[in-house]
């Protein structure tokens, strides 16, 4: 072989990446090992650009029962029950094919976490958009949704929570983020590791086409106008496969006959197969011939670069093997053995007895090449913080602000997205998606887990140090308010193209502030995804490190919802609202601009909030409880009064603008409702927490919002409002 | 006294497990999970079955799954007056299986909708809804594609001449009228019996809504009076 630049461009490697293999192996490498070396290599498979910044984060704590590392993360939730969850992007697949990128997005995360011996019980999604006015937008918007219904409902697995989020960053590029979570035994974990020399490797599910080839690489590529024709990179999803498999592997875990196993996910057998030997410090081979296609005429590096889905690999004891079989047999799903785990350390592919490629499972796992791509402060960090709010501030009708601010696509309802997809089938969702956190409830025991995915974009973009942090104390204070225990975090850290310093700045600082809020609130990251070049014609997204937080709640009948419960309720505000209009939903809307300072974060607020909101539920003093964020304490007050459409007399003061008071979005706020006699109650567990807090009014019958602060006044019907808020979406969204 | 319920598992099934739970709750009974590839079957008194995606709903719902080798046996059962209730997908299987008549269409606006929907209550003398009184108005899930019921002209007027049509979408003051179904069902149909007053089919998920903690109780009726349907029959 000629050492022409083609040899490794082709497989996606650099030239020093190249040389790298050549002194590892010590001798040429034939095409299909340069091929797993490309996909093994490439950042989506190995996280070269992002592993150094990755291992700033916090990991470990006592409710941490496996870390990152595994096929997803689990936390400890007492009494012999763990919580497995994880959190994927499917980005590229989805701005090319929505459907089905969403759909497999989707599939390959629940697969993730029943490879851990879970049931999955929820699937969260996390997505944007571009501006929701154009067409292809409301396409992408339609065949998502579509795509995450179409499996999720399928498969059973109720779809609890999420968000969407439009702006014209995301036109080309939108982001899908799904999150599965699983129930299962701490004493029946089972993990990705090829142990026992002389096992049989098995692949069971689907059979092996040319779909999805080089999925990898493909996320970790930049988009362009050009891409219509990578729609073949793009895998087709077979939901009902994927049930059958998931009670199938279920089955043989449940009977014990199983050593290790793992999904078939990015770069298919090729990451399975070498990260499974690579764990387990053994070596396994894999015989081609036994692997059974969907299609003839399959070239080597085609089968090993397939992410056809719906297919898991299974290490399994000789004796156990016809055992498996026949439970495989019985949900009429192939299973296959294809090989033996070995004592070599090599991941070694045949066909028969020819080899066809040998490499140490290490070089293509532990040796892969670790970066630490330069990084620079773009100019516009300093140039957006500075922003005339005059316009918002001076605004003078308010009650028009409120109305423009419940008809915009971000603070709209969402239920046009969450009526597509099943929310309450498996029996266990007590709160799902219309409150700050979704409530699951454990068969058998009253015991709660909350779940909730945050990321506010725009914050990231003019801060990405402070808005990662405020992403992981939301997506906590979404747990707390319900009355749970924040418990830990998977991340899907959505980026540009890394090799940009802007860029890679931003990822940096993301990092760092996730890493400080993540220790602080002791929520460790359990595990998760890097996607970077998400660009589209050379425009990179708002960066997004999206936050799936798990929380626990001991007693489910200490749950706090967020609506408004009754008349003469008092509703109070905990927290203190200053003058930050920066950066916020309302200005943009008003200017049109993404600018402004980020709100302020105080960590230490935002502990002994979370930690009075968990006491104050196990103390039954809160009729309901709803986080301030997006669109500021109007958007909060009027959320919690539609339920029931109650209206609120309410009558502060206070010495910041009205904009500010009504709009700004300061964090660590939470609007509550008690019954009058709690009140002493309630102000000396505030003062116990050093928490401030305002008396704004009371719960009406009225049916009608009435606000004075200080001279200015806001009124209008709820049952106005609600109608605005509860149908913009769904008009603009509709095709 | 002791009766036998079955809830049939198909490939793609995903409600079978609630339907289990949700029985036992409510009844305090338990209920067999059947694999559809059973060719003989117990003389279960009761048979559930369940909502979910038999067979991927790749060809048509239910189309498949009719030929399952326990639908043989379910229809044995169903002539000896055994009670069948299909949920969902176990709807659109008895229709398919034409233990049921009509057929059910993709929702009017081809989204699936899973929501809370009223339901009106329009015969309270069956075998599986003798605890409700004629126009109680429910709240109940649906969650579904394919719900939109339709029938030959025919086969309407014989299910309103013969008070077949058991459950009848509605808004929450109890008015049905055009336009109210979510689905598009003729005749806001959300339910119906067979002649014989033995199998009945319903879209919506009475199962979803038999505890507090999950939302509402308006679902349990449905299980208590089969309970005393069973009871009264007096079936060892």
């Amino acid at each position: 072989m000629k050492e022409d630049p083609s040899l490794w461009k082709e497989h996606d490697l650099t030239e020093s990446e190249y040389r790298k293999i050549l002194e590892l192996m010590g001798r040429q490498p034939n095409y299909l090992e340069l091929a797993l070396f490309g996909v093994m290599w490439s950042e989506h498979c190995c996280y070269k650009d992002s592993k150094l910044q990755l291992a700033k984060l916090p990991t470990k704590g006592p409710q941490v029962i496996q870390g990152p590392g595994e096929n997803a993360g689990i936390v400890d939730i007492g009494d012999g029950f763990g919580i497995a969850f994880k959190m994927e992007s499917h980005n590229h697949p989805s701005a090319i094919e929505p459907f089905q990128g969403a759909a497999t997005g989707i599939g390959g995360i629940i697969r993730d976490v029943f490879a851990m011996g879970a049931r999955p019980i929820a699937s969260l999604d996390s997505l944007r958009f571009g501006d929701i006015n154009n067409h292809r937008v409301k396409s992408l918007l339609n065949g998502v949704v579509a795509g995450i219904g179409s499996y999720g409902n399928c498969m059973g697995i109720p779809t609890v929570a999420g968000e969407v989020f439009f702006h014209p960053s995301f036109q080309g590029n939108p982001l899908v983020n799904a999150m599965s979570v699983g129930l299962l035994k701490t004493d029946k974990i089972f993990r990705g590791k090829a142990s026992g020399v002389g096992n049989i490797v098995m692949l069971v599910g689907s059979r092996t086409g040319r779909d999805g080839i080089k999925g990898a690489s493909f996320a970790s590529e930049e988009l362009s106008d050009m891409d219509a024709d990578k729609r073949h990179n793009v895998q087709v999803g077979d939901p009902f496969m994927e049930k059958l498999l998931l009670e199938a592997t279920l089955e043989i875990l449940e009977a014990d006959l199983v050593v290790g196993l793992q999904d078939l996910g990015a770069a298919g057998l090729t990451s399975s197969g070498c990260e499974m030997a690579g764990r387990a410090g053994n070596g396994l081979y894999m015989d081609l011939d036994l692997v059974p296609l969907r299609e003839q005429g399959l070239e080597d590096w085609e089968m090993m670069l397939s992410e056809s889905q719906e297919r898991m690999l299974l290490i399994v004891e000789p004796v156990k093997v016809d055992a498996v079989r026949k439970v495989f047999d019985k949900w009429d799903l192939l299973s296959t053995a294809i090989g033996k785990v070995t004592d070599d350390g090599c991941f070694t592919l045949k066909r028969g007895e020819k080899v066809l490629a040998s490499i140490p499972a290490a070089y293509l796992t532990e040796k892969a090449p670790v970066y630490s791509p330069p990084y620079s402060e773009p100019a516009y960090f300093e140039e957006r913080k500075h922003a005339d709010h005059s316009p918002v501030v001076n605004y003078g009708d308010f009650t028009e602000l409120l109305k423009r601010l419940l008809i915009s696509p971000n603070l709209s309802s969402k239920h046009w997205v969450y009526e597509q997809y099943d929310t309450t089938v498996m029996l266990n969702t007590v709160i799902g998606p219309i409150g700050d956190a979704a409530l699951l409830r454990i068969p058998d025991t009253r015991k709660g887990v909350a779940l909730s995915c945050d990321c506010n974009s725009r914050y990231v973009y003019l801060d990405p140090e402070k808005g990662a942090a405020i992403a992981v104390a939301e997506a906590a204070l979404n747990v707390a308010v319900l009355g749970a225990k924040p418990l830990a975090i998977t991340n899907c850290l959505n980026f540009g193209n890394p090799e940009n310093p802007q860029i890679f700045w931003q990822f940096v600082k993301a990092i760092d502030g996730l890493a400080r809020a993540a220790g602080y609130l002791d929520t460790p990251v359990t595990g998760g995804n890097v996607s970077f070049y998400n660009e589209y014609d050379g425009k990179a997204i708002f960066p997004t490190p999206c936050i799936g937080m798990v929380g626990y709640l001991a007693d489910l009948d200490n749950r706090v919802s967020f609506h408004f419960k009754k008349p003469s309720d008092l509703v109070i505000l905990i927290g203190k609202s200053l003058e930050e209009l920066g950066a916020s939903e309302v200005h943009y809307l008003v200017t049109g601009k993404d600018e402004g300072t980020v709100p302020s974060l105080d960590l230490e607020l935002a502990k002994s909030l979370n930690d009075f909101l968990q006491e104050a539920a196990n103390r039954k003093l809160l009729q309901s409880a709803h986080d301030c964020s997006d669109g500021g304490l109007a958007m909060c007050l009027v959320e919690s009064a539609f339920p029931l459409a109650l209206g609120l007399n309410l009558n502060w003061k206070d010495n910041i603008s009205t904009a500010s008071a009504l709009f700004g979005e300061t964090q660590s706020r939470v609007v509550v409702s008690i019954e009058p006699d709690k009140l002493d109650s309630l102000k000396s567990l505030l003062n116990a927490h050093n928490l401030p807090h305002t008396l704004l009014g009371e719960v009406t019958d009225s049916g009608n919002l009435v606000i004075n602060y200080n001279s200015d006044k806001v009124s209008a019907s709820i049952a106005e409002l609600k109608d605005l808020w509860y149908g913009a979406l769904k008009k603009e969204a509709e095709i | 006294m002791t009766f036998k319920t079955a809830v049939i598992v198909f490939p793609g099934s995903n409600c079978d497990q609630d339907c289990v739970r949700s029985w036992q709750t409510v009844t305090g009974l338990k209920a067999d999970l059947v694999w559809h590839k059973e060719s003989k079957i117990d003389n279960y008194d009761l048979i559930i079955l369940p909502g979910g995606f038999s067979y991927g709903d790749y060809l048509r719902t239910g189309a498949i799954a009719r030929f399952s080798p326990v639908m043989a046996e379910v229809i044995r059962l169903a002539y000896k007056g055994h009670l069948v209730i299909g949920i969902c997908n176990g709807f659109q299987i008895l229709t398919e299986a034409h233990l049921l008549p009509g057929a059910l269409l993709r929702n009017r606006y081809l989204k699936y909708i899973c929501k809370d929907i009223y339901l009106r209550v329009e015969n309270a003398k069956t075998a599986f809804t003798g605890g409700y009184h004629r126009g109680d108005v429910l709240r109940i899930p649906i969650s579904h594609g394919e719900g939109n019921y339709n029938v030959s002209s025919h086969g309407l007027k014989e299910l309103q001449d013969h008070d077949l049509i058991v459950f009848r979408y509605c808004t929450p003051d109890g008015t049905v009228g055009a336009d109210i179904a979510p689905n598009g069902s003729m005749d806001s149909i959300a339910g119906i019996i067979n002649k014989a007053g033995n199998v009945l089919g319903l879209m919506p998920h009475p199962e979803r809504v038999s505890e507090d903690e999950l939302g509402g109780t308006d679902g349990r009726s449905v299980w208590t009076s089969i309970l005393s349907t069973l009871q009264k029959r007096g079936v060892a």
